[in-house]
């Protein structure tokens, strides 16, 4: 190996190295503009959840046990992709795909029964154009819902991309990104199952 | 099939004809050269698919001219009414015409000319500034600046194909809501900004992780030049508050769209939260705009009195504290809305302690004069001219800081004639400073300067006479966004000088147009063989004029602020280096350009609401992202041999001449 080949492979790694650490941390700052959107709607639904107009209120809408059930299925996904993630440390890929999977029903299984609570709701006439507290409640819970959906695709395309290319550092680069996103959307579903939830429920 | 759009959308008054007429000439003249001149793959290749940032701040820059002389256009037209429009005579055009000018005005100059001149100028010098090849994702860096452009043609197609909001430029509700204004005027306006709004957050990521990961070895935070540092400031601004915009632009669309009522009258919605929620955006806004013109002075200041910027560290606090405390004065643009005495008062004390800071940097720079030598080129007379314009502007704004006061002020002239002080006299200065000192590292030759002092005294004048008559107005009660007014009323003659105000404002940009293409034809005379054209003091002036694609052939190394001035003074500027190593770079890319046509689309369709175009936008987006985001051979490796060809023929070139 002459030198130059040894500075060459020096500057791939070092380049991998760098993209990996910008990638990681630019998209840590798009996941604070995220919160900053979620915060924006979290505000939104606080002034306007008394503004029911003569319409049903949270307590009357909302069943805890149907929405516990949905809390489960996310946080249990949550710990399946931290799964993922330690099988990629493994060097694992068969193992990645599995627990990917796993994540990505159990995603799916969410987004169901939120969406079934949401068709129940507008089917019972308490649709969002009911009063300001339902436009805020549909839009917060849906803006998430929305935000799983596009982690379900993403979820998607990891699964082929392992399968087809293997653990490379581009896929384990995106792996890692898609566990941020995705604990950080249990994160916020937190907030929402305490403060659109719970606090209804009293 | 068409949504909402019918053959009424292309039928206007016969202003808007004109005006339209000329728009079509314009395109087609543009068109008509590129196949004449066979420029398309040229077009293609070097910029639409460029993700070079220099070659994108270029793109950036023309955008925002162009948007400019829209939105100058629009100002002739707006005063030449109030100057016609008194008494019995109702002016050449209608009210509702007057208000769609007056909203597109606004909503052209904030988004799509001063955000352009920004994020423009950033492009350009960030990455030369802090001796970095790139910005940390060049190819997000394309589809923010194809998001923005997109977002300044919607604007701009909504003259032909339907109107403009005719609700001023922050379309507050319930005036916003489907009830008031039933057209499509407001949805072309939350869909252009919010297009442009995502592509500016991006900006913002990009930006933030460039200047936090990819500085030169040894530049720490203390040793960042004072513009990159007021960067940081805005674009810490930017990924705090334009999620608000993206948030407060959709829930008013959801509200029109979808029949919801968070700003509505009824249903338990609340206007007054739209008017919260807009300015906990708007106001970081302004400051995501001034801060990097402090930045452009700040360099501009030292390198012109050949001195070292007085109180670096308190203008990096200061900067800070502005970042910081421009989150906590929103409220200021609503004293009248009645969150009563307690609340004004917080606001009304936080912006007059925001203007402390402001006062600190203003102080630095004047003592950064003190005993320099100073030289008297165009970058200095827009500072020199900005110095007094915007103290005065900033005197007038912690006048109104004061909410019994501002009960006064509230929606008049004068606070027009505010704003105007700062984003003018602030703003527009600065990035017209920073253009001027920056071009030639860019395009390797000086701008024109006898042309650029014309242009600049235009400006200066032209601002002066345009805007004290609006101070006054304002004082004698002339309210904001009036199109006609009674005689006896006695505003026609200062509404006259306002007017001839604008018209040498006009001049002034007739000179910096010729300006350009006068140091473009003669550009032999002005050539900047050294690098370092004004004798600078930061790492950009460290590489060759133009910089080449890979910036610097060797990353330089900082031990101490004003790393390149200092290196001058020891003597070892010519420091021959030739041990080049192998670089890494962005392929050119046209899924940016791609992207941000699909977004348009979705965007078009949305103001329209022809769904099955959404759908295909929509999914357009998403595949194009996926195919871009799983690709692994997005970059090409630019080998040492290279570098030294390139560096070789570039130095010879330059013995050359």
């Amino acid at each position: 190996m002459t030198n130059s080949q040894i500075t060459n492979d020096v500057i791939t790694v070092r380049a991998e190295a760098d993209t990996a650490s910008k990638t990681l941390f630019g998209f840590w700052v798009y996941i604070m503009t995220d919160l900053v959107l979620f915060a924006s709607l979290f505000a939104t639904y606080a002034v306007l959840h008394l503004n029911t107009f003569g319409g049903p209120s949270a307590r009357e809408l909302f069943s805890l046990p149907y929405v516990l059930t949905e809390t489960l299925l996310l946080l249990v996904s949550s710990y399946t992709v931290g799964l993922a993630v330690l099988a990629l440390h493994k060097r694992a890929a068969r193992q990645v795909v599995i627990w990917l999977s796993v994540t990505f029903l159990l995603g799916l299984a969410f987004l169901g029964m939120e969406l079934s609570e949401f068709s129940r709701l507008a089917a019972d006439g308490n649709s969002w154009q009911r009063s300001g507290f339902l436009s805020s409640f549909f839009t917060l819970v849906g803006t998430h819902g929305l935000h799983i959906t596009v982690g379900l695709l993403w979820i998607g395309v990891m699964i082929g991309q392992v399968i087809r290319k293997g653990l490379t550092p581009g896929t384990s680069r995106r792996l890692a990104l898609l566990s941020l996103f995705w604990h950080f959307l249990d994160i916020v579903w937190i907030f929402i199952f305490t403060i659109v939830y719970l606090m209804g429920a009293v | 099939m068409w949504g909402r759009l019918t053959l009424g959308a292309f039928q206007h008054d016969p202003i808007v004809y004109g005006a339209v007429a000329s728009m079509v000439l314009i395109a087609a003249a543009t068109l008509a050269a590129l196949f004449y001149f066979k420029r398309w793959t040229w077009l293609w290749k070097e910029w639409i698919t460029a993700v070079d940032p220099k070659k994108i701040g270029i793109m950036y820059m023309v955008v925002a001219v162009v948007m400019l002389l829209r939105g100058l256009a629009d100002t002739g037209m707006l005063r030449l009414q109030q100057i016609l429009s008194v008494g019995n005579s109702h002016g050449f055009i209608t009210s509702d015409h007057f208000q769609q000018i007056f909203t597109a005005h606004g909503t052209m100059m904030i988004f799509f000319v001063a955000m352009g001149l920004m994020f423009g100028l950033l492009n350009l010098v960030v990455p030369l500034m802090i001796g970095s090849r790139d910005v940390a994702f060049p190819f997000m860096n394309s589809v923010s600046f194809w998001l923005y452009v997109m977002g300044a043609m919607l604007v701009n197609i909504s003259l032909p194909v339907g109107e403009f909001a005719a609700t001023g430029w922050l379309a507050y509700p319930p005036l916003s809501e489907l009830a008031y204004s039933p057209g499509v005027g407001v949805d072309y306006w939350i869909w252009s900004l919010q297009i442009a709004g995502v592509g500016s957050l991006l900006s913002g990521i990009n930006f933030i992780t460039t200047i936090i990961k990819m500085r030169a070895p040894g530049m720490t935070l203390m040793k960042m030049p004072i513009f990159i540092w007021t960067v940081l400031g805005a674009m810490i601004l930017v990924i705090f508050s334009f999620p608000i915009l993206t948030a407060t632009l959709t829930m008013l669309a959801l509200d029109r769209t979808l029949g919801m009522h968070f700003f509505t009258s009824g249903f338990g919605g609340n206007p007054m939260m739209y008017i919260n929620l807009i300015w906990a955006w708007g106001h970081p806004e302004v400051y995501i705009l001034i801060l990097p013109a402090f930045g452009v002075f700040s360099e501009v200041v030292a390198t012109f009195s050949r001195k070292r910027l007085f109180g670096y560290t308190s203008m990096v606090w200061a900067t800070v504290a502005i970042t910081f405390l421009s989150f906590t004065v929103w409220l200021h643009h609503f004293f009248t809305m009645g969150a009563g005495a307690d609340v004004n008062t917080f606001f009304g004390i936080m912006t007059m302690v925001i203007a402390i800071p402001t006062g600190v940097k203003v102080f630095n720079w004047l003592f950064t004069m003190y005993r320099g030598r100073i030289r008297l080129t165009t970058p200095m007379l827009w500072f020199l001219g900005f110095v007094v314009t915007f103290t005065i502007g900033g005197v007038t704004g912690v006048l109104m800081s004061v909410p019994s006061i501002d009960f006064q002020m509230h929606n008049s002239l004068f606070l027009v004639a505010h704003f105007h002080n700062m984003i003018i006299g602030g703003v527009v200065f600065g990035y017209f400073a920073g253009f001027t000192y920056w071009f030639p590292k860019v395009m390797g030759f000086r701008l024109n300067e006898r042309l650029g002092k014309y242009a600049f005294w235009c400006w200066l004048i032209g601002f002066l006479a345009a805007f004290v008559p609006l101070y006054i107005l304002g004082l004698m009660g002339a309210t904001r966004r009036l199109d006609h007014y009674d005689a006896s009323l006695g505003w026609q003659q200062l509404f006259i000088v306002a007017g001839i105000g604008v018209v040498i404002i006009m001049l002034g940009v007739g000179f910096q147009l010729l300006q350009i293409a006068y140091s473009v034809w003669k550009r032999h005379d002005n050539l900047d063989t050294t690098g370092d054209p004004w004798n600078g003091r930061t790492l950009e002036w460290s590489t060759a004029s133009p910089a080449p694609f890979y910036n610097f052939a060797v990353i330089p190394v900082v031990r101490e602020r004003d790393q390149f001035w200092a290196d001058k003074q020891a003597g070892i500027s010519d420091l021959k280096v030739t041990d080049y190593t192998d670089i890494i770079l962005p392929k050119n890319t046209a899924m940016g350009f791609i992207i941000a046509s699909f977004a348009a689309a979705v965007a078009f369709a949305m103001v329209w609401q022809m769904y099955w175009l959404v759908a295909v936008g929509l999914l357009g987006v998403i595949i194009t992202a996926i195919i871009r985001l799983s690709d692994d051979e997005t970059e090409y490796r630019l080998t040492a041999a290279e570098i030294a060809g390139y560096e070789a023929r570039a130095t010879a070139k330059r013995a050359a001449l």
